[in-house]
């Protein structure tokens, strides 16, 4: 079952990174255009050389076999603009926008949970209609008009904050903190609201089971009930959906981490967007799926080791 | 009196009076912006949203309200109300293509599928696997860099095809749950080819679950391209657009905060409106179909 899973993975991962490698090859614009500078652009001989060098002359499948060998090594080929290597770029961004994904999601989970909780308890009650009202609006509000809103007040206004820039976690904890708390709340808002809804749903389900009704009859209190028996059967869903929204968060830092200048992967693409760094789009793209297929597989395997039901059926 | 109306449009003000308050304001508001879009041209007084009048002396730049420029204007004198009203031309366009695209593409492909099973199903959904394994943004910034030209067409017909899957994925479910209704089992007892089961039956059945997730795609969609446009990689300038409107704006941010909250509020205002309608029209959907 396990192994039937990983072999899954593998076949997607190599699927992803044949579909990146030829969308980047096959669209119109060569990438040569990005490599040669303006008053080259008639030297043939010159453009030649160049084509030759970054391989650009073999056929595709060779190109794309080259490629992905070298990929299995760690080697993801050099930015054609700065001639650093792709793979050590990734390394050393990843962990700020690891960072800054982990705590929006803690944040998120952090809001949502005792929201969704409260408002399966109170079903239909005022408190429940105004927490789905909330939840609603904040869906509606995009990631990069809140950040700017936080920017405004918290920054400009009352200068609790940071509003630009990244200060590592090896260089200052307390700075890092405080680089943290805006972008990550910029990015878990839209998160809340989703999480917030699974909570309530599987928890107004989990409310009516039998061992919640026999737990009331022995006099537990309500909150005991909740947390302690409601909250972790209530919880699969959640962490299905937790993993299939690390998609939407990694599109969020390329825009948050440009609004608050942090040197994250997010930054790197676009700015490879930008110069048209076609081997630095292509590997940071390959990564950020593989990234994703691997998440979604863990978070299937977790569920399957955490409900022995599911682990029988499938 | 109303029997003097064609007949959809007397279900068109049932729908509307069915709605709760909310609901209403929220169809009411979309149904403004995109009258605004339209007849931008034709809106008596309004100024041109590329004029920079502080070159010729008539206006000031991150000017306040005023009976002359409403909401004010941006950091190069331009009028803030015009550049909304031609900007909504841009999120609508963007928004309808993505909607006209996944529904039909996506929903007949995806009711195709649901509906004949087997070999070709299996084969067209590990495809659309595959581009839901990218990340929306991600794989929508590739594309419109890799293509180079940035206009409204372009990005228009990018988010079109990759809405394509989503609204696949969609309408497959729903083509399944309706492939198992006894009416379907009917129509192949009696003898019905397949095609037609397809277009009387499957297809009717699964397209107003697909239209209301077509009003929450249009949301996401509104978003999407703002978030390009925030970005730069939208519509190039001078072409007006809420999310360019609040990229020039962050600049003046502290000095200025207007120009970003309205085009904001317009974005919020939009997507939420789709949203809430979208919902509505999930949740009513859901209980015909159960009665069904």
């Amino acid at each position: 079952m396990l192994a039937a899973r990983l072999v899954r993975l593998v076949a997607t991962i190599l699927v992803v990174s044949f579909v990146t490698f030829m969308m980047v090859n096959l669209l119109p614009g060569d990438p040569i255009n990005a490599l040669v500078p303006p008053e080259a652009q008639n030297n043939q001989e010159f453009v030649e050389q160049l084509r030759e060098e970054f391989g650009l002359n073999d056929p595709m499948m060779v190109r794309y076999a080259n490629w992905l060998g070298d990929a299995v090594t760690g080697d993801l080929g050099k930015s054609v603009i700065t001639s650093q290597p792709v793979a050590g770029e990734i390394w050393r961004r990843l962990p700020i926008t690891a960072e800054l994904a982990l705590v929006a999601i803690g944040f998120s989970l952090f809001i949502a949970i005792p929201l969704g909780t409260l408002s399966a308890y109170k079903q239909g009650k005022r408190v429940d209609q105004s927490i789905s009202a909330a939840a609603q609006v904040s869906l509606s509000i995009p990631n990069f008009v809140l950040g700017l809103l936080l920017i405004y007040v918290f920054a400009m206004r009352l200068q609790w904050l940071p509003a630009t820039g990244w200060t590592r976690l090896t260089e200052s904890v307390s700075g890092n903190i405080k680089s943290v708390i805006l972008p990550a709340l910029s990015l878990a808002l839209a998160e809340v609201a989703v999480y917030t809804r699974v909570v309530r749903s599987d928890m107004i389900s989990t409310l009516q089971e039998d061992y919640i009704l026999s737990a009331r009859a022995k006099g537990l209190k309500d909150r005991f009930i909740l947390f302690r028996h409601a909250l972790r059967p209530s919880s699969l869903t959640l962490i299905t959906v937790v993993g299939l929204n690390v998609g939407a968060l990694i599109g969020g830092t390329v825009v948050i981490e440009t609004l608050f200048a942090i040197p994250g992967l997010g930054k790197r693409l676009l700015d490879a967007v930008f110069q048209r760094d076609f081997l630095m789009i292509q590997g940071i793209t390959v990564f950020v799926a593989v990234v994703y297929v691997t998440i979604n597989t863990l978070v299937d395997i977790i569920y399957m080791l955490v409900d022995p039901r599911i682990r029988k059926k499938v | 009196m109303s029997s003097f109306l064609p007949s959809w449009i007397r279900t068109m003000f049932r729908v509307f009076w069915a709605m709760p308050l909310v609901t209403k304001l929220c169809t009411f508001w979309l149904t403004t912006i995109i009258l605004a879009a339209i007849f931008a041209d034709f809106i008596p007084k309004l100024a041109d949203p590329s004029y920079q009048g502080f070159l010729f002396g008539t206006d000031v730049t991150n000017d306040g309200q005023s009976l002359h420029h409403w909401l004010g204007t941006d950091n190069n004198s331009r009028d803030i109300l015009s550049r909304l009203i031609y900007g909504t031309r841009v999120s609508l366009t963007v928004a309808v293509t993505a909607v006209a695209f996944g529904t039909f593409f996506g929903g007949l492909l995806g009711s195709f599928v649901g509906y004949v099973r087997g070999r070709r199903e299996a084969a067209i959904m590990a495809s659309i696997d595959v581009i839901l394994a990218f990340p929306a943004l991600v794989l929508l910034l590739t594309v419109v860099t890799l293509l180079g030209k940035r206009n409204l067409l372009v990005i228009s017909l990018v988010v079109g095809v990759l809405a394509i899957p989503y609204y696949a994925r969609v309408s497959r479910a729903n083509a399944l749950a309706v492939s198992r209704r006894e009416f379907v089992a009917a129509a192949r007892a009696i003898g019905t080819k397949d095609r037609t089961i397809l277009w009387r039956e499957v297809i009717p059945n699964v397209m107003p679950t697909v239209l209301a997730f077509a009003l929450v795609s249009a949301a996401v969609t509104v978003v999407l391209e703002g978030t390009l446009a925030f970005l730069g990689l939208s519509v190039q300038p001078p072409t007006p657009s809420w999310g360019v409107m609040i990229n020039a704006a962050r600049a003046d941010l502290r000095i200025n905060i207007w120009p970003v909250i309205w085009p904001s509020l317009m974005l919020v205002f939009t997507v939420y409106s789709l949203n809430n309608v979208g919902d509505w029209f999930r949740i009513r959907t859901a209980h015909k179909t159960a009665a069904l």
